[in-house]
């Protein structure tokens, strides 16, 4: 007879932040909170300091155009949230904007009527979405190449459509959509506004939350985050809702697309790009972990307003290099993920 | 020793991605020759160089090529280099403002290049460190160097696009040696050494070992860290390399455009090339023939009438196409893993 | 006894992959109320049998009945909607999420407004309460539970699910004895309740504590189908591995504590070398030519102590002397570079390189050693890939095979090969036949002894006490990330005394 006896690892202790990381178990806050909180927080901070450096930041008028100028870009970034918090990630957003706004604008030349050329436009993003989908789960495409692939090809049909930029008519009422309306009338220009647009933008983020929070659907997308096996073995619905998440960002790049094109008036070939790494920067700078499984739509709003506050208090100040930007969001971008890995903790 | 029969080894050889890339450029030269009978042509122009289509596809070639071949290293171990785009533009700045401020000699052609190469070393190893000791996923850290490295070559040029003239210079990016571009023949020689460099010495295998297994790897004593930071230090140099030989066939960088978006065209390289993003077994010379075909593609759709703007929508093409040849012999071979998985079970 | 109809019925099942057949013909019948153990040496198609139950593979022929109606699965969601639950070994779970949420995913209580979260905590809570488990936060993460409980949350998501067949593969292999205690009373309570449970284990103590009936298979076939009381221990592992038990003790004769001048410099000194939360403050010594045994149950310090003479984890204190003279381990480059080898417990991960071939995960750690720039030529490569097959008889004898594709005992030679090509000086092996079949296992261990008669010193260490005893001179045991004591093998030393020593210690203990 073999005699085996068996018993488990004790838990060697922990490095600093992982204590660090107990303490705050222990006092009741959820860690998965912590990026997304931290962010916030950054984007408090720009903000007042923003006030005190230069001024005018924190008032309705500036305040109300962060939001209206950035609504495409929170809802770019709301779509990225669940392809990213299923582990996926979608190269094609940025290039798809610009197939469906040049496609959206010329439409309404042709004569389209608004709505039309709307529904027209955020159908061209679900095509490239379940085109995208349909390669990364029926063809076991990896997620990358497949929105690659996808990017190209939304790139290249807009600048088939038109290699210039093309304008909306002045009397369209795609236009309106865009139109800023004053809700609180202040003094000296400050005035309180809101757009179609962010009125759009917030009605995604609030069903994007819900989504992801209250259905079935959404906790499958954090569950194939987190181990996309065992989603799998546990017997949900995994090939499906790697399809619908591609889905969902294509579509809502379509939106995002309505939004920007009402706002501006224009459309080019070479809209968005390089919008996808942005997007994916304000994805993450929100707290949602690139391996997925972590993360708040929330973030990502924070993300986006993080990165659309900072070209505008850039802007205030007038004496850091334009070329500056960039370094400045990768700056940005690197803090956070540091901050991330001090706080999600490594597989075993 | 088991005897392979010819079928077999066909059949190997239809799946190998190589063939297919192989196959994509012959099919393109064709359609092009099937319009112009006379496209392959190649002539002896009075100054004694070769002009012809092939000529200028080799020429247009070889950046692409110089970028894939570092770039199939840092994919091998599972990695991805988002930032050897910024490494060009960087070369580029670089050498343009040296070779400025030199006077024009062989010695300050010398001395550009030399720079450009070490600066582009520090960013790769920025990436390597980043990735192998502070253990930042690559995707992110590279995104970051990306972001931040243009921004920095537009800070090294304060914004402007620098032109500068050095004979030295042009010769390499637009010379001829017995007919052939000289910028070709370098690039051959660099995959020539790159080759030689991972297949005579043990860094290949070891390079696919840390790609596989990482944590195996360390158990065999293989030191993943010096390993990670070499490989992105070899693509860093090598889009330092590119960079300054896109900018010296027309003596100047254009901060915002130079090597723009060419890391996707890179890891397309890449994967035509059949070495998987996930790491491990990898293929110098698919990714050579991938980037031939990128280069082939980018000729045929101007020569073909098309905006070159457009030139994205073919490589998309291209990209569904071979993942879908691919992904046929893959899911095929998959079937088979997925059943053979539980050999070990079964044969023990 | 016979007066349910089975409600899962598996009739003629054959599953066949390239070039081999992993089942061929089994039947499996599992009654409503029992615990039915599936018995079998690795490579017998338990898991390939299981496999076809849960809808992951799709059998070529046969047919599955479950209560009475034929059911073709395509999944393991319709292996779930036919009421069969299984808990793999690996736990399938996902960490990022809260614990109530693992045990209700897919089951979740809705209203009208999407989840209802509270009635999803409540409904985890008690399904958990059913498993001993009520004061469990629900909302925490499952990160912060150890496997073992994470095991019981899985099979809550059974409960929840009301299953009617459940699956536990190889549950009890990371659980300590309270723990299976715990495991045995919900699997107890369950089958009372009419689910029929198919259990997976090795340990046959375990088996006869808890099967009611057991089916055995043998390479891909059925061997029998018995009640637990037809057939006694020897019986069974006949009948498992198809050759007496004894021939494997017959493998290699007992070995006693070789003489050994007194005063012989050791090989290897450890002086207060520990680990915070691994292994407190422990001297040891190694001797040219011996095999020193670790004898512990898991998580006693015996890995960890190797870990530590390997450089696998770094030292906290203490010091390692070769030779004499001190070393610094940081890494496993380091002990490589004094010829010291280990081989890990984990072969899978920690192992095997899958998608290199044979030649290369031999020539891997010489490669490493000697740095990437000086390449060992073509053909010593294939010099030092040739012995290895040979020496350990590795099949197939292909040295350009990708590893992957053998099975776990030739992988593991092949690791044995990969650490004999560096010439050690110090061979660490952790559990080097677990999981592999009876004829490799033999291989191994007369590689063990045919190493140390050759001067290399082994650390051997194996849950299987008795294979720890027969190979060793000395043996270490430890208890409780300590060394409590070191015996000179001989006679009077048996599994038996080993597991009395470590009971022995916790009585002292609670005296103390």
């Amino acid at each position: 007879m073999t005699t085996t006896i068996e018993r488990p690892h004790a838990a060697p202790k922990p490095p600093w932040h992982r204590r660090a990381i107990e303490r705050a178990r222990r006092r009741g806050i959820d860690v998965r909170t912590l990026p997304t909180g931290a962010a916030g927080i950054i984007l408090a901070v720009m903000l007042v300091y923003g006030e005190v450096a230069y001024g005018q930041v924190l008032q309705a008028s500036t305040l109300s155009n962060l939001l209206i100028n950035n609504a495409h870009f929170v809802i770019l970034a709301v779509g990225l949230s669940f392809v990213i918090l299923a582990g996926g990630i979608d190269l094609s957003v940025g290039a798809v904007i610009a197939v469906s706004s040049v496609a959206g604008v010329m439409l309404v030349g042709a004569g389209w009527p608004t709505p039309l050329a709307i529904a027209a436009m955020i159908g061209i993003g679900t095509a490239f979405g379940t085109a995208s989908g349909v390669l990364v789960q029926h063809f076991g495409v990896q997620p990358f190449i497949a929105t690659l692939a996808m990017m190209f090809l939304a790139r290249g049909l807009a600048s088939m459509l038109s290699t210039t930029p093309q304008r909306l008519p002045d009397d369209s009422s795609f236009r309106l959509l865009g139109e800023p309306w004053k809700l609180i009338d202040g003094p000296r220009v400050n005035d309180l506004m809101a757009s179609a647009g962010l009125v759009v933008a917030v009605v995604v983020v609030v069903v994007a939350a819900i989504v992801l929070q209250r259905t079935r659907f959404g906790r499958t997308v954090y569950a194939i985050g987190g181990s996309e096996s065992s989603a799998a073995l546990m017997g949900l619905r995994v090939p499906r809702t790697k399809l619908a998440i591609y889905v969902i960002s294509g579509t809502l790049a379509g939106v995002a697309a309505v939004v920007y094109t009402a706002r501006l008036g224009t459309a080019q070939n070479i809209t968005g790009m390089g919008w996808e790494l942005t997007a994916i920067a304000a994805v993450v700078i929100g707290g949602t972990l690139l391996t997925g499984g972590y993360g708040y739509v929330v973030g990502s709003v924070i993300g986006a307003l993080v990165l659309g506050l900072m070209t505008v208090l850039i802007t205030r100040d007038g004496g850091v290099p334009p070329e500056m930007t960039t370094i400045i969001t990768g700056g940005i971008l690197f803090v956070f993920v540091m901050l991330q890995r001090a706080v999600v903790r490594r597989r075993r | 020793m088991t005897a392979t029969t010819t079928r077999e080894r066909l059949g190997a050889l239809a799946s190998t991605p190589l063939v297919w890339g192989l196959v994509a450029i012959v099919v393109l030269l064709a359609i092009n020759s099937l319009r112009d009978p006379g496209y392959l042509g190649v002539e002896l122009a009075a100054s004694g160089r070769l002009t012809g289509n092939p000529i200028d596809i080799l020429r247009t070639a070889a950046p692409l090529l110089m970028i894939a071949l570092g770039m199939t290293l840092v994919v091998a171990t599972g990695g991805i280099d988002l930032s050897v785009g910024s490494a060009m533009v960087i070369g580029g700045a670089v050498s343009m403002e040296m070779l400025q401020a030199g006077d024009g000699s062989v010695g300050s052609a010398m001395a550009a290049l030399g720079v450009a190469l070490l600066i582009t070393a520090v960013l790769g190893a920025i990436n390597g460190v980043l990735v192998a000791f502070v253990g930042l996923q690559p995707f992110i850290t590279t995104l970051v160097t990306m972001l931040a490295g243009r921004g920095l070559a537009k800070v090294i040029t304060e914004g402007q696009n620098t032109s500068a003239s050095n004979e030295a210079f042009r010769w390499i990016a637009n010379g001829t040696v017995l007919g052939a571009p000289v910028v070709f023949l370098i690039a051959l020689a660099i995959l020539v050494v790159v080759v030689v460099l991972v297949r005579t010495t043990a860094l290949g295998m070891l390079i696919e070992s840390i790609g596989i297994d990482p944590k195996a790897s360390r158990m065999a004593g293989v030191d993943r860290r010096s390993l990670l930071v070499a490989v992105y230090v070899i693509s860093g140099v090598l889009g330092g390399v590119a960079g300054v030989f896109a900018t010296g066939s027309v003596m100047t960088v254009d901060v915002s455009n130079t090597g723009l978006l060419l890391e996707l065209d890179a890891i397309l390289a890449v994967v035509v090339g059949g070495t998987a993003l996930t790491g491990g077994r990898f293929s110098l010379a698919g990714a050579a023939i991938g980037a031939l075909l990128i280069a082939t593609l980018d000729k045929t759709v101007v020569f073909l009438g098309v905006s070159s703007a457009a030139t994205p929508a073919f490589k998309a093409v291209v990209i569904v196409a071979l993942c879908l040849l691919q992904s046929a012999t893959i899911r095929e071979r998959l079937s088979r893993v997925r059943l053979r998985a539980p050999r070990r079970e079964v044969t023990a | 006894m016979e007066p349910r109809p089975p409600i899962v019925e598996m009739r003629g099942i054959t599953i066949e992959f390239p070039g081999v057949k992993a089942l061929d013909g089994v039947d499996l019948r599992l009654l409503p109320g029992e615990v039915h153990t599936l018995m079998g040496e690795n490579g017998a198609g338990k898991s390939t049998l299981i496999k076809a139950l849960t809808g992951v593979y799709r059998f070529q022929e046969g047919e599955l009945i479950v209560a009475g109606e034929p059911v073709r699965l395509d999944g393991t969601a319709s292996a779930q909607a036919a009421g069969i639950s299984t808990v793999y070994q690996e736990v399938n779970l996902c960490e990022n999420l809260s614990i109530g949420e693992n045990v209700m995913l897919g089951q979740e209580p809705r209203t009208r407004l999407g989840i209802d979260w509270r009635r999803l905590h409540a409904r985890a809570s008690e399904a958990l309460e059913a498993l001993g488990l009520g004061d469990l936060d629900t909302r925490q993460s499952l990160s912060t539970l150890s496997l073992a409980v994470q095991q019981l949350v899985a099979i809550s998501r059974a409960i929840v699910a009301n299953a009617k067949v459940l699956i536990l593969d190889e549950p009890t292999s990371s659980l300590d004895a309270n723990e299976v205690a715990r495991l045995f009373a919900v699997m107890r309570d369950l089958r009372d309740r009419g689910v029929a449970i198919l259990f997976v284990s090795h340990f046959l103590e375990q088996v006869y504590e808890i099967s009611d009936r057991l089916t055995v298979l043998r390479n891909g076939r059925h061997q029998g189908e018995f009640a637990i009381d037809e057939i006694d221990r020897s019986a069974l592992i006949s009948l498992m591995i198809g050759k007496d038990a004894d021939t494997l003790d017959a493998i290699a004769q007992k070995r006693e504590a070789a003489p050994r001048e007194v005063d012989a410099e050791p090989l290897l000194r450890a002086r207060g070398i520990a680990r915070r939360g691994a292994i407190v403050p422990t001297d040891l010594e190694l001797h040219a030519g011996e095999v020193l045994g670790f004898a512990g149950l898991l998580g006693s310090g015996r890995t960890e102590l190797a870990r530590l003479l390997y450089g696998a984890d770094r030292l906290d204190a203490g010091t390692i002397e070769l030779h004499g003279r001190p070393v610094a381990l940081t890494s496993p480059a380091a002990a490589l570079r004094h010829r010291i080898v280990f081989s890990s417990e984990n072969r899978r991960d920690e192992g095997i390189i899958r998608d290199l071939t044979v030649r290369e995960n031999v020539v891997l750690a010489v490669q490493a050693k000697r740095g990437w720039l000086r390449r060992i030529a073509t053909s010593q490569q294939r010099t030092l890939v040739d012995d290895c097959i040979a020496r350990f008889d590795v099949r197939p004898a292909q040295p350009e095979r990708r590893i992957g594709t053998l099975s776990g005992g030739n992988q593991q030679k092949v690791l044995l090969g990969r650490w004999l090509a560096t010439d050690p000086e110090i061979v660490i092996l952790d559990e080097p036949t677990r999981g592999i079949d009876v004829g490799a296992k033999a291989d191994i261990q007369a590689a063990v002894l045919e190493l140390a008669s050759r001067g290399v010193a082994v650390i051997f260490i194996s849950s299987e006490l008795d294979e720890v005893v027969r190979l060793s001179d000395r043996i270490v045991v430890l208890k409780d990330h300590a060394v409590i004591a070191t015996l000179e093998n001989g006679p009077d030393v048996t599994s038996e005394t080993i597991v009395a020593r470590i009971a022995d210690a916790d009585t002292q203990e609670e005296a103390a």
